[in-house]
């Protein structure tokens, strides 16, 4: 699972042009990913250039 | 007032989205421009960089816009042997895009474009394959546009493309991340930009220093999405300044990204055109996409009233701007695509003795062709890479 430390997001959408299953929502001042379609495949938090997204252990 | 029909709708307020409303609009159609923000031009995620004669084919520059003229450059190694190179005919300009953004859309409401801001679209509307309008949220409430055209001028996310069915999708490689400070209390030197290169540096991309007036620059990065895995660009970025500028004030911090990847070759499909970043027109070896993207803007709105004009807004209709713009310049960017992966395989060692050869070429004879054909000297086999990319092998 991905866990966004959403006070650190510029809202770039960097992750989203990344994203393979298109999962990542940003508006103006919002992000938010559709957890379900998710298929933890690590790019947007490897393409975050100011480490926002993190990778969560599942329990 | 926003109405639910429109020839052309327009998504996305960037520099691409306002030329391509300004055109439609002149070719007497009607035209919406939906921009999420709630300003066009803020936040700014650019290095603000471009060549006057890349503006100079569609505007008058306005003083406004201009926050400092570029005359030279400065490339700087990975071991820290640095070149200066002068323009020769050309002149540079480091942009306030914010107030720039801001006027190019003016243009398209002067001339009879609507503007929303405020105004996220969420998705396409889709008919037997053709693609005929919007789904938004506008100031809290979700509405839907009907429209002949939809262009696709939403940036690097591309998202409009996606739904509509364009593979807009950028590989990791040719995605740089990318990080800027607005920095204040910087000595550098006026009319002049900085660029560091080599792997130490920024792997894959560049670190630029964009003078913008007194003590004042952008200061940024830039990494292929190859590397960023291990360290983030805002890692490297620090790194330099505090080696660099320790002195420096951040007063603004942005990030974003550059795609760097070849241009999309059919940007279009029924009912849709896609235009500046969301179509990957970008120089890949720069990562400059302003004047590009303008392009594209400029074609795509002829093309599109143009369509209008004829009833045809099938791909086959559409097809006609891919066609103009590769006849423009997009040949140029699949050669720069070829160029930058040769010039990727060089070496640190080797871009430090390009440095060292170009500087022992008299300052006034230097230009960046006399930088290429060190590096030619130094390594041949460059000479086969870029031989083969005029062959168009
Ligand atoms: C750090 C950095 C430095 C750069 N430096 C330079 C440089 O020095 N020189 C240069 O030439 N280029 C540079 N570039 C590239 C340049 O910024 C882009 O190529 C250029 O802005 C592309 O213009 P555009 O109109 O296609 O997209 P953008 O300018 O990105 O505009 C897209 C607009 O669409 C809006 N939008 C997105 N999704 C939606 C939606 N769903 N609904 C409504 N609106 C939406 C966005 O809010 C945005 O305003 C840089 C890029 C970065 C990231
Ligand atoms: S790339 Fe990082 S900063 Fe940009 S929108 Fe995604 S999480 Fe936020
Ligand atoms: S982990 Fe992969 S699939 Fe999940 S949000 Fe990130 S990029 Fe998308």
């Amino acid at each position: 699972m991905i866990n966004i430390r959403e006070n650190r997001c510029d809202y770039c959408g960097v992750c989203v042009s990344v994203c393979p299953v298109d999962c990542i929502e940003v508006r103006e001042y919002s992000i938010e990913i559709d957890h379900p379609v998710c298929i933890d495949c690590d790019l947007c938090v490897e393409i975050c250039p100011i480490e926002v997204l993190e990778t969560h252990a599942q329990e | 007032m926003l109405k639910n029909k429109y020839d052309v709708v327009v998504v996305g307020g960037g520099p691409a989205g306002s030329m391509a409303a300004w055109e439609a609009a002149k070719g007497g159609v009607s035209v919406c421009m939906l921009e999420k923000d709630r300003d066009i031009g803020y936040p700014v995620r650019c290095g603000e960089a471009v060549g006057e004669s890349g503006l100079r084919q569609f505007v008058e520059i306005e003083d406004s816009w201009i926050a400092e003229k570029i005359t030279s450059v400065k490339l700087v190694s990975p071991n820290l042997t640095s070149v200066d190179i002068d323009f020769a005919a050309e002149t540079g300009y480091i942009l306030n895009r914010r107030i720039f953004d801001y006027d190019l859309s003016r243009y398209a409401a002067n001339a009879g474009a609507e503007v929303y801001t405020k105004a996220y679209v969420k998705n396409v509307l889709t008919n037997n394959g053709q693609t005929n309008g919007v789904v938004l949220d506008y100031l809290g409430e979700e509405k839907q546009i009907q429209a002949k055209i939809v262009i696709g001028a939403d940036g690097l996310t591309s998202r409009v493309g996606r739904w509509a069915g364009l593979r807009t999708l950028v590989r990791m490689k040719d995605m740089e991340s990318a990080v800027q400070y607005s920095v204040s209390n910087v000595d550098i030197e006026p009319n002049k930009m900085i660029m560091y290169i080599g792997m130490n540096h920024a792997p894959g991309g560049y670190i630029w220093v964009f003078p913008k007036g007194k003590k004042f620059a952008n200061i940024g990065i830039g990494i292929s999405g190859k590397y960023s895995k291990h360290k983030s660009a805002q890692k490297y970025l620090d790194e330099f300044m505090d080696r660099e500028y320790p002195d420096a004030a951040i007063l603004t911090t942005m990030c974003g990204g550059v795609p760097c990847a070849k241009p999309m070759e059919k940007p279009v499909a029924n009912g849709i055109m896609l235009v500046g970043d969301a179509a990957h027109q970008i120089n890949p070896m720069t990562g400059g996409g302003i004047v590009a993207g303008m392009k594209g803007g400029w074609i795509a709105g002829q093309v599109a009233a143009e369509a209008i004009q004829n009833d045809d807004y099938s791909e086959k209709g559409l097809l006609e701007y891919p066609k103009r713009m590769r006849k423009d310049f997009g040949k140029n960017h699949e050669r720069f695509y070829k160029i930058k992966e040769a010039t990727e395989k060089l070496t640190s060692e080797e871009l430090d003795s390009i440095a060292e050869k170009v500087l022992s070429i008299p300052h006034d004879k230097r230009t960046l062709t006399s930088v290429f054909k060190a590096a030619v000297f130094k390594k041949p086999t460059l000479i086969i890479d870029v031989l083969k990319v005029f062959a168009g092998v």
